[in-house]
């Protein structure tokens, strides 16, 4: 519907040509137009309603919801083990942090935290810095695309990839890769997977320098991005903002240091900070991080010992081994032997675990992990039952889209781009 | 009156395990318990050929802590007995609403639940961020939790702080019955706590009283229903397969 008052004309919706006949027959300036749920810039279904006064943008609202496919509803009818395929796909640009948020709050209450093996958890540390350097690759990548830099675009997507190739080596799957369970991980390390990283920690240097020598001060790309959006560390604080665009502001706030989890207390890494405020800061801290997130991989690497990588509770532990055959990835051979020829209990207990999962005590826990995008919580509830009684995740980017107002308004709409760009948002894991 | 609990239906979790060397005790007090549900596969509507359908599974006590809070053997409670303390402290300053705001205190698996009476949330809520011991800066987000069996108490919210000041972590629940689901908004203190409130709403039907515009967030805005609700019906697959169709997930037949 058009609708035209003396003061301002609605472009939000309704027929193109008669809010153009409007739009020239009348005086006013101020224009509320959408931008998204369907535009390039907006990373998926984000929709924006601008009021703009010529160039200027005076209010900013935000949209959401387009996105909604009731995970944490859909997780109350599966097991507490089949919940990883699902919250594997809410943020999909990092879902091994969704599923080890998910899994540590589950850890906790089942309470075997500590029972956790030393090599699931280094297998954990590495796959998460992983995730982390291809979310910040692709933050790159689409930020780059969104100003008009095709060569950031590429370039960032074709590093991401070398990550992803080896996600898929160590999970079978780019994506979705429902790798990390509730007790340890999946399966084991591949052969070959610890020299294709190897290759990746030679390779990815270089990638990033060239990466930093096209962005880091092309005077483009600073005109774009320097003293654009702030958001300062009051303003950050008062909006609940974690992750990169609080690092940004000035604030060494890492959960990874301040309450490790998995144990990032053995690991030697900094912290990058930035007091810029602005969608510079956070692109700089975005890029010192890849280079921690190296650091941290190759202490993995050097981390890595033989043992178990599920915790030793047959009642929790998927007796299944997997194993990479000629058809895909299936149960190992031998417990497929063991379960058919040698033991009617092993069947049993196969089949139980299986289909029915394991109880967890009732109560309730909070799991949290430094996401790349901030603060990823997961707060599971138990009745005691095989499923979760109740699942919410608190999203960074679902948090952080309410900075949208503050960084935008008064701005140009031009900037609207790079301070969207700039939370990094992904609406899988916003609306979830 | 300190930050002890209600005492008398609660159950101490650090005593409760001295206690468990008198496991007759615990087991007639879990005889008296209230049925939660009765059979494994949750059968209701055809007869359960199973053999469990006599099965009682019985509700979990409403659990309640005593001081101390800090187990000496768990680090993760270190903090704990220092911010019931400053808590308490900030509750019993002039104009405050006293330690009645708080109902009671868990301690359950290294973690502290503060469940304040709703008519004292926002109050509470300031003194969490604002007192110089407790400073939670950081609210991240409401969830709710529908519990139908929880009479006059259905709807919970629960808020995780965090102190970025003190490197704590707390969790505050309030409750508000089915028929009056109203909660005190902490917009207001927490600004980011706006769209978190929504989807409260959305899913839940929680009214966040004082916030500033309560509207749908995630399900479209001329929805019916609060789909997280337990009791939001859920729709079957409309499959027919020799005249049986397919029901709706929470009828069907699965372990439980």
């Amino acid at each position: 519907m058009t609708n035209v008052t003396e003061d301002y004309i609605d472009a939000s919706g309704g027929d193109w040509d008669e809010v153009i006949a409007k739009a020239q027959s009348s005086g006013a300036e101020r224009l509320v137009v959408n931008m998204g749920p369907q535009h390039p810039s907006t990373h998926g279904v984000l929709r924006l309603i601008l009021t703009l006064d010529g160039e200027t943008c005076t209010e900013a609202r935000v949209g959401i919801g387009y996105l909604h496919t009731g995970i944490e509803k859909n997780m109350e009818f599966r097991t507490w083990t089949q919940g990883t395929t699902f919250v594997t796909r809410m943020d999909y640009l990092t879902p091994i942090f969704n599923e080890v948020a998910y899994c540590l709050a589950v850890e906790r209450l089942l309470d075997i935290t500590d029972r956790i093996p030393e090599r699931a958890n280094v297998i954990r540390v590495l796959m998460m810095e992983l995730n982390r350097m291809s979310s910040h690759f692709v933050a790159m990548a689409t930020f780059g695309m969104e100003l008009g830099a095709t060569t950031v675009m590429t370039s960032g997507f074709r590093e991401r990839e070398m990550v992803l190739d080896i996600f898929e080596l160590i999970t079978g799957l780019r994506m979705n890769h429902a790798y990390i369970r509730p007790g340890g991980v999946a399966q084991d390390l591949p052969d070959g997977a610890v020299e294709k990283i190897r290759e990746l920690l030679k390779e990815m240097p270089k990638r990033i320098t060239q990466m930093r020598k096209l962005l880091d001060a092309s005077p483009l790309y600073l005109a774009r991005t320097r003293d654009v959006a702030h958001l300062d560390l009051a303003g950050c604080m008062a909006l609940g903002v974690t992750g990169p665009m609080l690092r940004a502001s000035g604030l060494a706030w890492d959960l990874r240091k301040a309450k490790p989890y998995c144990g990032y207390e053995n690991y030697e890494f900094d912290i990058p900070v930035s007091d810029g405020g602005d969608v510079y800061a956070r692109y700089r801290v975005r890029m010192a991080e890849l280079e921690q997130s190296l650091r941290i991989v190759e202490q993995c690497l050097d981390r890595l010992r033989p043992g178990p990588i599920m915790v030793d509770d047959a009642k929790i532990g998927w007796p299944a081994r997997l194993e990479l055959g000629g058809d895909g990835l299936g149960n190992s051979p031998e417990h497929i032997a063991h379960i058919m020829g040698g033991s009617m209990e092993a069947l049993i207990h196969h089949f139980k675990l299986v289909t029915e999962g394991f109880r967890v005590p009732a109560g309730q826990a909070y799991a949290a992990v430094e996401s790349a995008k901030g603060e990823l919580g997961c707060h599971a509830v138990s009745d005691g039952g095989t499923r979760p009684y109740r699942v919410h995740f608190r999203d960074p980017s679902f948090n952080h889209l309410q900075s949208v107002a503050a960084m935008c308004e008064g701005g140009t709409v031009a900037d609207v781009i790079a301070a969207v760009a700039s939370i990094d948002p992904v609406m899988g894991g916003v609306d979830r | 009156m300190s930050l002890n609990g209600n005492g008398g239906q609660g159950h101490d979790v650090e005593r409760r395990e001295e206690e468990a060397d008198l496991p007759a005790r615990a087991g007639e007090e879990r005889l008296n318990a209230p049925v939660a549900r009765t059979g494994m596969f949750g059968a209701k509507t055809t007869g359960d050929t199973s053999g469990y359908g006599r099965l009682l599974v019985r509700k979990t006590p409403r659990a309640s802590s005593k001081r101390p809070f800090t187990d000496p053997d768990d680090p993760r409670t270190a903090s704990f007995d220092g911010v019931a303390d400053a808590l308490e402290r900030a509750l019993g300053r002039d104009g405050a609403p006293g330690t009645r705001a708080v109902e009671r205190v868990v301690v359950d698996r290294g973690e502290i639940t503060f469940h304040v009476r709703r008519e004292h949330l926002r109050e509470v809520a300031r003194m969490l961020r604002d007192d110089p011991d407790l400073r939670f800066e950081l609210c991240t987000g409401v969830s709710g939790v529908h519990y139908p069996d929880d009479t006059g108490r259905e709807l919970h919210a629960v808020y995780h702080l965090r102190s970025l000041t003190h490197n704590n972590e707390i969790r505050v629940e309030t409750a508000c019955p089915d028929a009056d689901p109203h909660i005190p908004s902490v917009v207001s203190v927490y600004p980011a706590n706006d769209w978190h409130e929504r989807e409260a709403w959305d899913f839940f039907g929680i009214v966040f009283d004082g916030h500033p515009s309560l509207t749908r967030i995630e399900m479209p805005d001329d929805w019916h229903g609060h789909p997280q609700r337990k009791d939001y019906p859920l729709g079957g697959i409309p499959v027919e397969y020799r005249g049986a169709t397919i029901p709706p997930p929470d009828e069907r037949r699965s372990y439980q």
